[in-house]
């Protein structure tokens, strides 16, 4: 049985940089644990006749032609950040490597 | 102990496509920053990526060249960290089914052949490119780059000393300039590789613990980051120190690796398939068209050099180092041209003068039939050796035809024995000394002597004649 403790709970919201509070944190465990349960029953049925689906939709090779279309121009682009000299979106010193 | 180092490589390609692989923005280095971008790549709420077909097409190409198996269905995961350099927090790349797996590419080091596997190579985005020069607590942050395409090409841990990874990596770029899919410039990142780094005793077959080294900026740099990280792991071992599975930056001015302090959990990416895109099915005719469409490759076309056009080994490996070299030399031998020759002429005298300007043979104006014609002059006679070495400069830099330049500037060779033999009596009077030397049985002294005669026409005197005329007056006396 899929089990989720408040540790797994508090990593996953980490990855995902979420903070919750105290009630949250014990609502998630369950949700998470019940979806994992149903997850469970899932697997107890006999899948080995049945293709694996890898993808959610039934359409395959959707493209676009490699040719060069507008771009925004560049004070559109900057509309929606919170801090631009005009040039680079500014964000606050990266200090890691990458 | 005796250790062995455990090399694998990692090599992100950006493909010189003309726009981005999910959105139509311009795909180009050099633009302004941020002037290259639409709401798909700056990673908008609500935007549909869409698959450039070119990306899908170029990375078949390379993973053919690999000798990879293209898979018949692959897909598009998402990839999810948070870096100011991913607006939408997640990169799309592919995950578990890759387009390309289970290949290799075969190098030569130290004249033997090895094998390095190709675990594989798969389609992603590159990521928007941070820079850290504005001051003040701030990066900027730039998304032209954001949204180019990427193939990342992963080895098996197959390589075993920084010489291998070089010849692997020379041999990888190589590869990639023959087939046209990316401008492979390290210092512009259009190139970048990766190694990860692991030593375990001798004999051992096992794997040790590796580091992964980024930011290197060369492939020299590559070789020297691989040499100090064998020998700091190496060094920890032997002290009793456990080497740290982590990332390190290289230092290329220290000449060091450093620790790259990155939280473990950075490293759950929880990928899952992106359902923006749409799964990608190649069936036996697209991989048959892409598999016609390779050019001769490199390994390939330097055997032919040398089987069939008779090159050696060296002017083989000159000739065919990029795929502009050796379709000059072919265009040149189509026209012509005796390989030999020609390859002599390449491999000596045109590289060393564009090398000179710093340029390569793109630039030369000098077209492969007016090398070919060239050489003809100098076989039938027409020019001296001398004078198409002075002509070539000229001809590399405005081109035109090397007859009519010829007969333009009265360069034909003086085969005219009568003016010949008057000039040999002069070159005699002038220089007893060297005279005197060949009389006294130094027949080398005639070197001297024939230098002096071509001096006098300017280069236009036929040597071999001006040999004879002037081994005969000497021997007549
Ligand atoms: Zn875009």
């Amino acid at each position: 049985m899929a089990k989720i403790t408040l540790e797994d709970v508090d990593y996953v919201a980490g990855l995902a940089h979420l903070t919750l509070n105290p009630e949250t944190r014990e609502a998630m465990a369950r949700d998470l644990g019940s979806i994992l349960e149903y997850i469970d029953q899932l697997e107890r049925l006999d899948t080995s006749g049945v293709e694996p689906m890898m993808h959610v939709l039934d359409v395959t090779n959707v493209y676009r032609e490699d040719t060069v279309g507008e771009s925004l121009s560049q004070e559109d682009a900057f509309k929606n950040a919170p801090k631009t000299d005009g040039e680079y979106f500014l964000v606050p010193k990266i200090l890691d490597g990458e | 102990m005796e250790y062995e180092p455990v090399i694998g490589l990692e090599v992100h390609v950006e493909i010189n496509s003309r726009s981005k692989v999910f959105c139509a923005c311009l795909n180009n280095f050099h633009s302004p920053p941020n002037s290259n971008v639409c709401p798909v790549c700056l990673g908008m709420p609500g935007v549909l990526p869409v698959l450039n077909v070119a990306m899908v097409d170029a990375s078949m190409a390379v993973g053919l060249a690999l000798n990879c198996t293209i898979s018949r269905w692959s897909k598009m995961d998402r990839k999810h960290y948070f870096y100011p350099d991913l607006a939408k927090s997640y990169q799309i790349s592919q995950y578990d089914l890759p387009l390309c797996h289970d290949g290799y590419l075969d190098i030569e080091v130290d004249g033997a052949s090895k094998r390095v596997g190709i675990t594989r190579a798969h389609m992603e985005e590159d990521t928007a490119r941070n820079t850290h020069t504005i001051g003040g607590g701030i990066s900027g942050v730039d998304f032209n780059r954001c949204g180019v395409p990427l193939l990342e090409i992963v080895t098996e841990p197959d390589i075993f000393s920084a010489d291998e990874a070089f010849a692997y990596l020379t041999a990888l770029k190589q590869i990639l300039e023959y087939l046209n899919v990316s401008d492979c410039n390290m210092e512009e990142g259009s190139l970048r590789a990766e190694p990860n780094i692991s030593v375990r005793p001798k004999g051992s077959t096992t794997l040790g613990v590796k580091t992964e080294v980024k930011n290197v900026a060369s492939f020299s740099g590559v070789r020297k980051a691989i040499e100090f990280e064998i020998k700091r792991q190496v060094k920890a071992l032997d002290s009793g120190e456990a080497v740290v599975q982590e990332t390190r930056g290289w230092d290329a001015d220290r000449g060091i690796t450093v620790s790259q302090r990155v939280k473990e959990s950075a490293h759950d990416y929880r990928y899952f398939p992106d359902p923006d895109l749409m799964p990608v099915v190649v069936d036996d005719a697209w991989e048959e068209r892409i598999r016609q469409s390779l050019p001769e490759l490199p390994q390939a076309r330097k055997r032919r050099f040398r089987e069939d056009l008779d090159l050696s080994e060296y002017d083989a490996g000159v000739v065919g180092m990029t795929k502009d070299l050796a379709d000059y030399f072919d265009a040149a031998v189509v026209a012509g041209a005796p390989a030999k020759q020609a390859a002599n002429w390449i491999t000596g005298e045109i590289l060393a003068t564009l090398a000179e300007r710093k340029s390569d043979i793109t630039a030369c104006k000098m077209k492969p039939e007016a090398l070919a014609s060239m050489i003809g002059l100098i076989g039938d006679g027409t020019i001296s050796g001398t004078i198409a070495k002075e002509l070539l400069p000229d001809l590399i830099e405005s081109g035109g035809d090397p007859k009519a330049i010829v007969e333009e500037r009265g360069l034909v060779q003086i085969s005219d024995s009568a003016e010949l033999e008057e000039l040999a009596q002069a070159i005699i009077r002038d220089h007893p000394g060297p005279a005197q030397e060949f009389r006294d049985g130094n027949k080398k002294a005639i070197g001297f002597l024939v230098g002096q005669a071509m001096k006098a026409t300017k280069g236009k005197g036929n040597p071999k004649l001006i040999n004879q005329i002037l081994t005969d007056a000497l021997s007549q006396e």
